[in-house]
């Protein structure tokens, strides 16, 4: 379900996790500095299990120089808040996420998957050939 | 409206309470009513659009608007100026919100949740609170006890 905000869509999560769902979450790293307060109040005081897709925006090759600001912050915030942070450079990662997934249920705890523009890249192209076959 | 497992306290986060609400009611098929007021609706008006755009039939969505943010001294809000939530509702694309009296609100409330069309109603309130104690009871337990009567 789309959101307007991050911080609504964490409270969309909640709400599906609480009526027997596994929700998760795909956002951009921008936005993190939007849900620190969702993240403390809501999903880790309630100790809700939330998987954070989230595409990490201002690394090497992004073309808009605003986006390196938030680039800057985005392990800070979530070292800060103490989130297990895992990392998917190349499609191939792709295989490590349905222990991702089962580790945040098993914790009860937000966990963060840092998506490379690369790792986008790549799967897209590997999708585009899927389809033309 | 007394304490009881069935109700779901959202201690901080306000504005999400809808939110919270929309998720719940997409989730399964029991009936949801989330309460909020004008002035976390304020904080988070995105979210009447997405209600808007994804009505789910068994949910409910009452705003107690006493025009003030009531739990820091009572400062008044935008909705109780130039502001209408009802018709801010309407443009998100509700299509069933109703203005009541806070003397009509029961019985709206009522009527909602038996209806299977979704529902936001705005209870035109006056300020000033109740003497209440802050709710203590651990999140985790208000979380797990809810999620148990939700399963039932």
């Amino acid at each position: 379900m789309p959101s307007n905000k991050e911080d609504e869509g964490m409270g969309l999560c909640a709400g599906a996790f609480m009526g027997g769902m596994k929700p998760a979450i795909v956002m951009q790293n921008t936005a993190l500095g939007v849900v620190v307060n969702t993240l403390a109040t809501l999903i880790q005081f309630y100790q809700i299990p939330l998987p954070m897709l989230i595409s990490y925006r201002g690394e090497v090759g992004e073309p808009v120089a605003c986006q390196v600001e938030m680039a800057l912050h985005t392990k800070a915030i979530l070292n800060l808040l103490h989130i297990p942070t895992y990392h998917f450079h190349k499609p191939e990662d792709a295989a490590e996420l349905p222990g991702i997934l089962e580790y945040a249920r098993m914790a009860s705890k937000p966990v963060v998957i840092l998506c490379d523009a690369s790792f986008w890249r790549a799967s897209a192209r590997s999708v585009t050939t899927y389809f033309r076959r | 409206m007394d304490d009881q497992p069935s109700n779901f306290y959202m201690l901080g986060t306000m504005g999400l309470a809808s939110s919270i609400g929309l998720g719940l009611a997409a989730a399964q098929d029991k009936p949801v009513v989330a309460i909020d007021g004008d002035g976390s609706v304020l904080t988070n008006l995105g979210t009447l659009a997405t209600i808007g755009n994804n009505p789910q039939g068994n949910f409910t969505l009452l705003i107690i608007d006493n025009r003030s943010y009531g739990s820091t001294g009572d400062q008044p809000t935008y909705a109780g100026m130039k502001t209408d939530l009802a018709a801010v509702a309407r443009a998100c694309g509700a299509e069933n919100v109703q203005t009541v009296s806070a003397e009509d609100t029961a019985e709206a409330v009522k009527a909602a949740i038996a209806s299977d069309v979704m529902t936001i109603i705005v209870s035109k309130c006056e300020s000033g609170n109740v003497k209440v104690p802050v709710i203590k009871t651990n999140p985790i337990v208000i979380r797990e006890r809810f999620m148990e009567e939700v399963r039932r």
